[in-house]
């Protein structure tokens, strides 16, 4: 038999973050902690249905009238508007004059996908494949890989985490922005930034807008956490409604995975911000034909269960508080860490554990650091030092601690 | 200004443009033969009793809602693969090949068509039937390849241009890839005999190309889940390494979870296991992991053996119910006297029927008779109904004699 074309396909390397969860499964050690993949977890460390899903998905499955028909190409209209208008605010001006519109896509990665694909084939001209991109310097490492399967050729990055000061490089990143070629394209994270936490003040956001707009830059924001990194919706929605005052066109991919807890549903929204209704209507006519040719249309559970909750005064309320619920373990484990490190006098500075906000903390742990954390104490954490906040619980936290402790003043 | 500015319209979808027009006419004898999903004899939607009650077991569960695997929920591909292949496939039982969740049947060919981009250098060109799904062409474009055809229908006929696909697939360059229907053809409802598959296999192995199965109606063509993969498991036997596309929309009637499989078959588990990995690196920036309501359904349906009876005789219940409309609509037909020949009504198969109307013919069914179908005469049989198929075989006639 003649040799297989798919001889030469080389084996690819797993995905560092589901690989590290892989190797903790595999873990035999009764202390082994996962501080690894971004999922959120109650204190006994089970993952969470929100209460208000729950009932929605009984009130979904005892409607007979409900079948399994396709969604429009853009998706269930309840979700698409009620969507935009969480992220946009019921009071608007966007929304207002209906220059608003939504696709409803597979999580908030095919938000990023379908939005991507867009611009390289519309945003500056018809062809963006050169068009420069902007990602922040760390990112979600998959915001990269979104960029290059669109097909564009020119990925940067922007100055974002300051290692040495643990904070935000607000110099460099506004530098970078003065040089970025004007009509480049930036990735911007609306709140709770993946991996390190660290996000623009207002203020900060302010001076980012006034460079993005003289600059003539595209803004294309990630917001994954809405809810869960404050837990307010309108606080972390303040950026992206800033950029909307101030007279931004953008796009703003939205995830419903952590803040509805549907994270196997793939419910995402990509929400566009255009300059009036005819221009949204157009760009909404193309992504029809994107989304054509990727899924055809979405999937609907997810859509439906975000739809009914969003679209009730008294579920909109209990999903409110369940989102509360959440954030508020997240704050009340990065205050608990912290006061443990400052304890045991752990060696640096530790405030950015309760300063840093969201799922997640860059914790300035070392690759050998993290190594060391892995191999001899079985807590799992990406290389980088991103730990999800979400997998520390009561009964760990003193482990936890400890183990960082021993970490930074065992190895350099 | 606007960064949208130049941003032209969309071209309007045609199919779905059949279906505005039909919700405008308010003639209550109006009839949409444009819909490509399943009505019941009454012209409505139908959930399975299979997918209700595998729904009211997963509600029963509560199950958490953790993300799935990049390649999907591994209890749903394996049945998926077994469904396709056979249980006594030695493709199968092998392990000699890996089957991915995708988004229904387009996802599902458009992960198999980027993969084919980045990793088939042999040929960039897409062979398909003429004609073919509409949403073949852009998918394969947009993935990045080019798109090359064969004959396949013979409008004389209104069936299979055999010989034609025979001649010009001997044409096709060594390692082109080609894309065939596996059953149910969409949009002619025209399907190769046994026979004639046979001689295909032959031809495609003879040239070295690369086969790329769509298999959308498995079940829902003949009734017959086994009578309708019979071409992918011929293929595979005959060693020809093919690439599959399925659909759970028609035969699981669970079009809107988007629940379709990919799979390529290869030289041997470890083959397999390579291909799987690079997979995960194209579906990983595309939407990061499937949705698992609907694969979460079909899974259990596949695996109980109670609920995979039932929905065995559902599937074959809702195929007997297009047969049987083919042969209502060519009885009347001959009722109205009508001296054409319509035996290509029964002798398609599967969800749709090219009627072989002609577009002034077409027009005049929409505009006399409020009978919507798209331009080439495609009618889906699924809206027909033994409460409408004399008013649709009288107004053929009408425009026919």
């Amino acid at each position: 038999m003649a040799a297989s074309i798919f001889a030469a396909v080389p084996r690819a390397p797993p995905v560092a973050v589901f690989k590290l969860t892989a190797d903790f499964r595999e873990d035999g050690d009764a202390r082994k902690v996962n501080l690894g993949v971004g999922a959120y977890r109650t204190d006994e460390g089970q993952p969470w249905v929100l209460p208000v899903v729950r009932k929605v998905e009984q009130q979904i499955a005892n409607d007979a009238s409900l079948n399994h028909e396709y969604l429009p190409i853009l998706g269930l209209p309840e979700f698409r508007a009620n969507a935009s208008r969480i992220a946009l605010g019921d009071d608007s001006p966007a929304i207002k004059e209906n220059r608003v519109g939504g696709v409803q896509s597979l999580g908030g990665t095919g938000a990023l996908r379908i939005g991507a694909e867009f611009l390289r084939r519309w945003y500056n001209g018809n062809n963006n494949t050169a068009t420069p991109v902007y990602i922040s310097s760390p990112s979600w490492e998959n915001h990269n890989s979104v960029f290059v399967d669109a097909g564009f050729k020119d990925i940067r990055t922007y100055h974002y985490w300051n290692a040495a000061k643990r904070g935000l490089d607000l110099h460099g990143l506004l530098d970078d922005m003065e040089k970025a070629p004007e009509f480049s394209i930036f990735i911007l994270h609306a709140c709770a930034h993946n991996p390190t936490g660290t996000d623009p003040t207002p203020d900060e956001w302010k001076q980012i807008a006034a460079v993005m707009k003289r600059r003539f830059l595209f803004p294309f924001f990630d917001s994954a956490y809405q809810g869960f990194a404050s837990g307010s919706l309108d606080k972390d929605a303040w950026a992206v409604r800033y950029f909307v005052s101030e007279g931004f066109e953008l796009f703003c991919a939205q995830s419903f995975s952590k803040n509805f807890g549907l994270y196997n549903e793939r419910v995402g929204n990509l929400t566009v911000v255009g300059k009036d209704a005819d221009n949204v209507q157009r760009v909404l006519s193309q992504m029809e034909k994107i989304v054509r040719t990727t899924w055809s249309n979405p999937p609907s559970q997810g859509a439906r269960i975000v739809a009914t909750t969003l679209t009730s005064p008294q579920l909109f309320a209990e999903w409110k508080d369940n989102v509360k619920t959440m954030a508020d373990r997240v704050l009340l484990m990065r205050s608990e860490l912290r006061s443990r490190l400052e304890s045991l006098g752990t060696p640096g500075t530790w405030n950015h554990i309760t300063e840093q906000i969201g799922m997640f903390s860059f914790t300035g742990l070392n690759p050998k650091q993290v190594e060391y954390m892995i191999k001899e104490k079985h807590i799992y954490l990406m290389a980088s030092g991103r730990i999800n906040m979400c997998g520390l619980t009561t009964k760990n936290l003193d482990y936890v601690a400890k183990s960082i402790h021993e970490a930074v003043t065992k190895i350099q | 200004s606007s960064w949208w500015s130049h941003v032209e319209m969309g071209p309007p979808d045609p199919i779905l443009g059949v279906t505005e027009a039909f919700k405008r006419d308010t003639n209550s004898k109006k009839m949409n033969l444009g819909v490509g999903a399943y009505r019941d004899d009454n012209g409505k939607p139908y959930v399975l009793n299979c997918v209700r009650k595998a729904e009211a077991q997963i509600a029963s569960k509560k199950m958490d809602k953790e993300y799935l695997p990049i390649a999907g929920l591994a209890d749903f591909t394996r049945a998926s693969a077994e469904l396709a292949l056979g249980e006594n496939s030695e493709a199968f039982k092998s392990g000699r090949y890996v089957t991915v969740q995708g988004i229904s049947g387009t996802g599902s060919l458009r992960i198999g068509a980027n993969f084919l981009q980045r990793f088939f250098k042999s040929s960039r060109d897409v062979y398909l039937p003429k004609p073919s799904w509409g949403n073949h062409t852009p998918i394969f474009r947009d993935a990045g390849l080019q798109l090359q055809s064969y004959r396949y229908y013979d409008p004389k006929t209104c069936s299979l241009d055999f010989s034609g696909a025979m001649d010009d697939i001997s044409k096709i360059p060594e390692k082109s890839i080609i894309l065939l229907h596996a059953c149910a053809h969409n949009p002619t409802g025209v399907d190769p005999r046994q026979e004639q598959w046979k001689e295909l296999a032959a031809a495609v192995k003879k040239r070295n190309l690369l086969v790329y199965f769509d298999m959308a109606y498995q079940g829902f063509a003949s009734g017959d889940i086994n009578r309708d993969a019979w071409a992918v498991r011929h293929f595979i036997e005959q060693g020809i390494n093919i690439l599959l596309a399925q659909s759970y929309a028609k035969n699981m009637g669970l079009y809107g979870e988007r629940v379709g499989a990919f799979t390529v078959i290869c030289s041997d588990a470890e083959e397999a296991k390579r291909v799987e990995s690079q997979l995960k690196i194209l579906i990983r920036p595309m939407y990061s992991n499937p949705p698992i309501n609907g694969a979460r359904i079909a899974s259990l349906i596949l695996n109980s053996p109670d609920l995979r009876k039932e929905w065995l005789v559902e599937v074959k219940s809702m195929a007997d119910r297009i047969i049987g409309m083919r042969t209502q609509l060519v009885s009347n037909l001959k009722k109205e006297g009508s001296s054409h020949n319509w035996q290509h009504i029964t002798d398609q198969i599967g969800m749709f029927c090219f009627t072989g109307l002609k577009p002034e013919q077409v027009e005049r069914l929409t505009k006399e008779f409020s009978i919507y179908m798209t331009k080439d005469g495609r009618i889906s049989v699924a809206g027909v109904t033994s409460g409408n198929v004399g008013y649709l075989a009288h107004a053929i006639h009408q425009v026919t004699k």
